[in-house]
């Protein structure tokens, strides 16, 4: 491990050591330390569930470590909360904005530390115009006192840099700030990066975009499955330097797709909308295969897949499911169809998180689990219990509530819940988010193994890797439009960008 | 491209001052160079007060109303009653604003009321001790009550509906058996203390005089302090406000606190105010004064709304009240009237924010 140490600046402005973090039976984060010099930009680095989110909470103050230490300047420091880490300087940009929507903008950026006057009162001209100077100072034009409901996402990650620059932050952390942004507002946000690293402040930054990284940073750390992998400096790596080091195992191994022969057509989509969230979206999934869903967070994925399973209205179109009409808005005429949904977020929508296991895999099928509305108990252990060695779940007993099981395994208990209703068609919206790569790669496993089956596949997923590792075909969204239709043999992690951002719909396909 | 939605925007310092939270001093303030900054003010302002301008036109109409038909309405008696008796209740409504702010509610006002004025009247019956002895020791009371209430739901995160309601039976539970069917008598009651219920000065009661000068201390640190701005941050998006490293138990708790503190001093106020306090005082009072805070624009969700807004919104419920009386207009219209109100401005929040919202989106530089 190397470690190329800025020559001006010999003592690190923020470094972890060895630090550790656990969340019920999930390690986020093993031995990880890092070290963040004055006027540098710092990449981490790692897949969905390598403890990049857990690591900026703990330098934020959000989290405490369980063992390790955070020095601040050399000297230890334990954060009793935000405000602590915030007084030293830290500031974080987190991925979605935390504005309060029904505030000024002024208030947004100094809440808490607003100018006084004598006798502890706020001083309001004071705050306003502390806050037209950092829009002038930014290149911004925007209005101090209006409230921050209503600004788009670039402009809220605006106020939050201002909120950066406000108290002087010598450390910026950045949780994905470009996730929502276009290529415009990402250059003017680097810029102004660029701008504060020449002033002397640290950067951390975070991003799933790999070019980006290779754009605004100097090093990188590579974190997996919680661990650090390497620190190195960026000069001399490429992306497939990186992507290797962030899988850590062969892509072969990680995403085992076999090549299937498609059948007929299982579920065909045709001039889905609805308005003002997604237009005139149609394609089909045939057996035996996997399609991707792939776009930005935001274009309207998610928002189609349970319109099509009907848990969301759609105002115009059609879903054919083995060539029947399904009725629209309605969950349970898509389950009687044979269509399964395995929702983005297990905790809200997936489980119940407070019933047991066998419970939990039990909901779907209730009534073939006895007799007149009663449900027998053996039948249901019997179901769960089966499903839970084909899943390969680790579990202590079936009767212990799925909230103690790890991110991955719940995930399986999902999906065991929907594949005991014998899908035709099953739809995964982030099927590996937040899961650890072992636990990825065994799910990427069965659905192979479905899709062999002849299960027709949809996948949405904003986990390039996965989309371009298991797909057959890719679909991009950009703001609720299907703008591209990939074949595997073409997709590429540029031509899947070039589509989802907007740039050259279809010259990819 | 902002200029044609901006022109035809009143400017708030070409308005009245009719509102005291924005000292005038600040609009002057601006110079002619921030022109941009004052009309895109203009809408917001003009969002927050729609609310108090249109309670405030209510409240004229209603009084003009009913003075057409009956001027007795508005003769020195009949506006020294409407003030007497909307006095407790824009108290009580300037407190439990502070609380809804934040996102919370506090249910228990109206036994805090009750239990406050019956113990006020067994401690000073047949003494004579002073008016201020009794305010203290009532506001002493209601902040014991509030820091019960505010520590479970702000430590304990317990639900504030479940906590504060557990409360309100609780609290009223210990006065019934306090009070075991007596009442406090006004005539067992101090002079001083009587004083201060039914005594003006210049002509105007002591009680109004009260609620108005807590309204305007209210209004004035929920402005004018950070840890008043704290209390809107908490209501608004209590995760940035954790971000943000504000420290929301505790401002909750405050809140608690205060509108605990609020309730006692009403509940002393009210023995001042009628001498003869029954077990039951101010019963079922605590949805009368949360409608007048929502009536008023405070959003029970939090975030959104002034403490004027609040006091407006009692004054209005207060009074038609009394306006229906003199109307001679059946008394059990006037919980319907509070109802209808009640659903009317909370749909018209939805209407509003969202109207507001997108228009505040098209703002968004492109």
């Amino acid at each position: 491990m190397s470690q190329p140490e800025p020559a001006a600046t010999p003592s690190p402005v923020l470094a972890l050591e060895e630090v550790n973090k656990s969340f019920g039976n999930v390690r986020a984060l093993r031995g990880v330390s890092l070290s963040l010099y004055r006027g540098e930009a710092h990449a981490i680095a790692g897949e969905n569930g390598a403890g990049k989110s857990t690591l900026i909470k703990v330098l934020a103050g959000v989290h405490a470590p369980d063992a390790g230490t955070v020095r601040l300047d050399g000297s230890p420091v334990g954060f009793s909360g935000p405000a602590d880490a915030r007084d030293a300087g830290i500031a974080v940009i987190y991925q979605e904005p935390t504005l309060f929507a029904d505030l000024s903008i002024a208030e947004n950026i100094f809440m808490g530390r607003q100018p006084r006057r004598s006798l502890g009162r706020i001083d309001h001209s004071a705050v306003r115009e502390a806050t037209a100077a950092l829009m002038r100072r930014l290149g911004v034009e925007l209005d101090p006192d209006r409230p921050a409901r209503g600004l788009s996402i670039a402009d809220q990650q605006i106020v939050e840099i201002a909120k950066a620059l406000s108290f002087d932050a010598r450390v910026l952390i950045m949780d994905e700030p470009t996730a929502a942004l276009t290529g415009t507002e990402t250059a003017r946000l680097f810029s102004v990066v660029d701008a504060l690293r020449a002033e002397g402040a640290a950067v951390l930054f975070i991003s799933h975009r790999l070019g980006e990284i290779f754009e605004l940073c100097q090093r990188v750390t590579i974190l997996r499955d919680g661990a650090l992998v390497a620190t190195e400096a960026l000069d001399g790596l490429t992306e497939d330097d990186l992507v290797r080091r962030m899988v850590g195992r062969d892509l072969e191994e990680l995403y085992p797709k076999e090549d299937t022969t498609p059948g007929p057509s299982a579920l065909t989509v045709r001039r889905l909308t609805r308005e003002g969230v997604f237009h005139d979206v149609s394609f089909e999934v045939r057996r035996g295969e996997i399609v991707a869903l792939a776009g930005l967070v935001g274009a309207g994925r998610s928002e189609v897949v349970q319109a099509v399973f009907g848990v969301d209205r759609a105002d115009a179109g059609e879903v054919e499911v083995g060539g029947r009409k399904l009725k629209s808005n309605s969950p349970t005429a898509a389950m009687d169809a044979g269509v399964a949904l395995v929702p983005e977020d297990r905790r809200q929508r997936g489980l119940v998180m407070e019933m047991s296991i066998e419970r939990n895999i039990a909901l779907t099928g209730l009534d073939r689990l006895g007799k007149g509305g009663v449900v027998r108990r053996a039948l249901e252990r019997g179901r769960a219990a089966d499903w839970a060695v084909r899943l390969q779940l680790k579990y202590n007993q079936l009767s212990d509530t799925v909230g103690v099981l790890s991110g991955g395994n719940q995930q399986k208990v999902v999906l065991a819940k929907w594949l005991a209703t014998e899908p035709g068609v099953l739809i995964v919206d982030e099927p590996t988010r937040g899961i650890d790569v072992g636990t990825k790669a065994e799910v990427h496993r069965l659905l192979t193994g479905l899709a062999a089956d002849g299960i027709a596949v949809l996948m949405v997923s904003s986990d390039l890797p996965e989309v371009l590792g298991m797909a057959d075909r890719v679909l991009v969204m950009h703001e609720g439009r299907l703008v591209a239709e990939i074949p595997r043999a073409e997709a590429t992690e540029e031509s899947v960008m070039a589509a989802a951002t907007g740039r050259g719909s279809k010259e990819a396909a | 491209m902002n200029r044609p939605l901006e022109k035809p925007l009143r400017d708030p310092s070409k308005e009245p001052s009719r509102e005291p939270q924005q000292p005038s001093g600040q609009r002057e303030a601006q110079g002619a160079a921030k022109e941009e900054t004052r009309s895109a003010r203009s809408l917001t302002d003009l969002v927050f007060r729609v609310r108090e301008l249109s309670i405030g036109g209510a409240l004229v109409l209603l009084v003009l109303g009913t003075w057409l038909v009956n001027p007795g309405f508005l003769d020195d008696q009949g506006v020294q009653d409407l003030l007497l008796n909307s006095s407790i209740l824009v108290l009580l409504a300037t407190g439990q604003s502070v609380v809804v702010l934040t996102r919370n509610i506090d249910l228990s006002v109206g036994s805090v009321v009750g239990l406050t004025a019956f113990a006020c009247g067994s401690f000073v019956s047949g003494t004579q001790h002073s008016a201020l002895t009794v305010v203290l020791l009532g506001t002493a009371l209601g902040v014991l009550c509030g820091l019960v209430s505010g520590l479970l739901v702000s430590f304990g995160r317990v639900p504030a509906l479940v906590v504060t309601l557990g409360m309100l039976y609780v609290i009223q539970g210990v006065d019934h058996v306090w009070a075991h069917g007596q009442q406090i008598n006004a005539v067992n009651v101090p002079d001083g203390v009587l004083e201060l219920g039914s005594g003006s000065v210049l002509g105007v009661p002591y009680l109004p005089l009260i609620s108005a000068l807590v309204l305007a201390a209210t209004a004035y640190y929920l402005r004018t302090y950070r840890s008043g701005r704290e209390l809107y941050a908490i209501g608004s998006n209590p995760e940035a406000a954790r971000l943000a490293g504000i420290p929301i138990r505790r401002r909750v708790l405050a809140a608690y606190a205060f509108s605990g503190a609020v309730a006692g001093f009403a509940g002393a106020l009210w023995l001042a105010r009628f001498g003869t306090v029954v077990a039951d005082a101010a019963n079922g009072w605590e949805l009368t004064v949360v409608s007048a805070v929502v009536v008023g624009g405070v959003a029970i969700t939090g975030g959104v709304g002034t403490v004027w807004g609040a006091a407006l919104g009692a004054l209005l419920l207060t009074t038609i009240g009394s306006a229906l009386v003199v109307l001679k207009v059946n008394p059990f219209w006037e919980q319907a009237i509070t109802g209808a109100l009640l659903l009317a401005a909370i749909s018209t929040d939805r209407v509003v924010r969202s109207r507001t919202t997108e228009a505040l989106r098209k703002r968004s530089r492109k």
